[in-house]
């Protein structure tokens, strides 16, 4: 039992490790937003006026910025209001686009919700859906695309990385495939943009999707890369912006802040302690995508050992290798994952939990069960996502207190 | 979304454990969630020498719902006759525990049904009489299971399947 010393310890200071579900907004990132709510309010498709044109500088600059990050042209981004939203517009706009050219559609069976249901949706309205299957980690086999690469195939949406267990697809390898057989390629990157680098040029992507409020900017902002020629429908009609593809008044406090965002992860300015000679502290500029990177895995990699070495009959998710550096995904034999999360929420630790138990449809994790889980396994599944404000003590503290949650509820289970 | 009830039988369950040389087992599963609930009973009798459940302690394997309303109903059922404590169905479970949310409401079905199943256990070990309710209670409870744990080992087998042959899923009309 977790003694009550540790418990009042730790109402003081909540731990989020539920980075993967949302982050929150960089304080330098809201700062940037304020003023396009009160003074720069103006539209930008009213550009005859001054309100209007400055607020369409700052709506083509962050498209830029964000632009730049991928590899891509300005002309090629589109910013929606949701990464759902933008997989809606992928695999719809170019399944109705393409329609005379064929009507198969390849995703793998790990793929979030919105690209499942999109494609399920999809194949409901005639096209003909081939899911991929995964290995234990979740990875998709390149060659089993070539292999699913019909004449009448139009399009492959293979996600980056998986939002469960991380795992990182070999979306370069599937690109070469896709380009080669001239079929159009799409990735889901919600997880993946701003953590790991991305570039749209040399993984053959023709359209990704990427998030605001995985990468600690406003929720309400996501973008969609359309390679430019690419033949795609918008699912609204109306009055032009965004190119034609995705007619709205554009959120611009949002855009604003997801270009912020985009811009810290990139070059974030670390204040790094030099040991040598005494000096107390230097200000350098480091590749912030790159350095962030390793710091997350050193503290992942830390969490990770920790926990199979503590816990006994526990077992990692996905690739340990190949995978987010902030992503841990753990199933835990004869404990049932919803009850974890909510002990560690008693102890100020937010985690998630694929089991069934959490689930609105009382399913397991599709995702799990494509690696191979059985739903009695995948009941008991743990993901712990760390972020910007992870510390090491963070990482201490949930070593501490897992052991013991899970060590209670197997006292409770009948299987032992 | 938990009452302040469900988060402290949950927090901190009653009666759990394993009751050695149990009088009556009931071991029920809701194989659509997956939980697993373990009932032992203890029977004794009383002055009016009417059967009683002298003890009672539960084992689970399942979210939060399923050991609250494990750990309610052995306070519900604790210290009552075997008739009384027949009375107890999932409506009781559930505002015992100031509700659950809808998802979660099979979960009290699950716990009515360990205990049922814990006393029809009792009473046809001992060769004593069970009213034709709790035999068709029994029948029904013996058929779900059936019928889940049938629709489960097809699942396994066909993701079982799918993963060894590394066969796609051809999701065709």
């Amino acid at each position: 039992m977790v003694k009550k010393s540790e418990k009042t310890k730790n109402k003081k200071g909540r731990i989020y490790l539920d980075y993967a579900a949302t982050t929150p907004v960089d304080p330098r990132v809201a700062k940037t937003m304020l003023p396009y709510f009160t003074t720069k309010f103006g539209n930008p498709a009213s550009s005859l006026h001054s309100f209007g044109q400055e607020v369409r500088e700052a709506l083509e600059e962050s498209r830029e910025i964000i632009a730049s990050a991928l590899g891509a042209k300005s002309g090629e981004i589109i910013f929606t209001a949701s990464a759902t939203e933008s997989n809606n517009t992928a695999l719809k706009g170019i399944a109705f686009a393409n329609r005379n050219k064929g009507d198969h559609i390849i995703i793998s069976s790990v793929e979030h919700d919105c690209v499942l249901n999109s494609a399920m949706w999809l194949q409901s309205q005639g096209f003909e859906v081939e899911k991929l299957p995964v290995d234990k980690y979740g990875l998709v086999n390149p060659k089993d695309v070539e292999k699913a690469i019909k004449k009448n195939t139009i399009l492959v949406s293979i996600m980056h990385a998986n939002n469960e267990i991380g795992t990182i697809e070999p979306i370069r390898e599937i690109g070469k495939i896709c380009r080669k057989n001239s079929v159009y390629f799409h990735t889901d990157a919600a997880q993946s943009f701003g953590k790991i680098p991305i570039d749209v040029n040399k993984m053959n992507i023709d359209l990704l999707t990427a998030s605001s409020h995985k990468i600690y900017g406003p929720k309400g902002a996501a973008l969609l890369f359309v390679r430019k020629g690419a033949k795609i429908e918008p699912l609204l009609h109306g009055g032009g912006q965004e190119f034609g593809l995705r007619p709205s008044t554009v959120n611009i406090p949002a855009i604003v802040g997801f270009a912020k965002a985009v811009e810290i992860c990139q070059k974030e300015i670390h204040h790094v302690k030099s040991s040598k000679r005494g000096i107390p502290s230097k200000t350098k500029l480091f590749d912030g995508v790159k350095k962030e990177s390793q710091r997350l895995t050193k503290l992942r990699n830390n969490l990770i050992k920790g926990v199979l070495e503590k816990i006994p009959d526990s077992h990692l998710n996905g690739h340990p290798k190949k995978r987010l550096p902030n992503n841990a995904n753990f199933w835990f034999e004869f404990v049932e994952g919803e009850s974890i999360v909510m002990t560690l929420d008693s102890y100020g630790i937010a985690s998630s939990t694929a089991s069934a138990c959490s689930s609105p449809k009382l399913k397991p994790s599709h995702v799990l069960l494509a690696c191979g889980l059985k739903p009695s396994q995948a009941h008991g599944s743990l993901r712990l996502s760390l972020g910007r404000w992870t510390k090491e003590k963070d990482i201490d503290y949930v070593l501490e207190i897992l052991p013991k949650v899970v060590k209670k509820l197997r006292k409770i289970s009948p299987f032992k | 979304m938990y009452t302040k009830k469900v988060l402290k039988h949950f927090r901190h369950p009653h009666n759990c454990g394993k009751i050695n040389n149990p009088d009556g087992t009931g071991k029920v599963g809701n194989i659509v969630c997956g939980d697993v609930m373990w009932l032992y009973i203890k029977v004794g009798k009383n002055k009016k020498s009417q059967e009683f459940i002298k003890d009672i302690k539960f084992e689970t394997f399942g979210c939060t719902a399923a050991i609250a309303t494990s750990s309610i109903i052995t306070d519900l059922a604790k210290g009552k006759t075997l008739k009384a404590a027949l009375k107890i169905n999932k409506d009781k479970i559930v505002k015992s525990l100031g509700g659950l949310p809808p998802v979660k409401l099979h979960c009290s079905v699950l716990a009515a049904d360990a205990l049922e199943e814990a006393v029809y256990n009792y009473l046809s070990k001992n060769k004593k009489e069970i009213s034709i309710e709790l035999q068709k209670h029994h029948q029904r409870i013996k058929k779900e299971k059936r019928l889940i744990e049938d629709k489960y080992k097809d699942w396994i087998k066909a993701e079982e399947k799918m993963h060894k042959n590394g066969k796609r899923i051809n999701n065709k009309k």
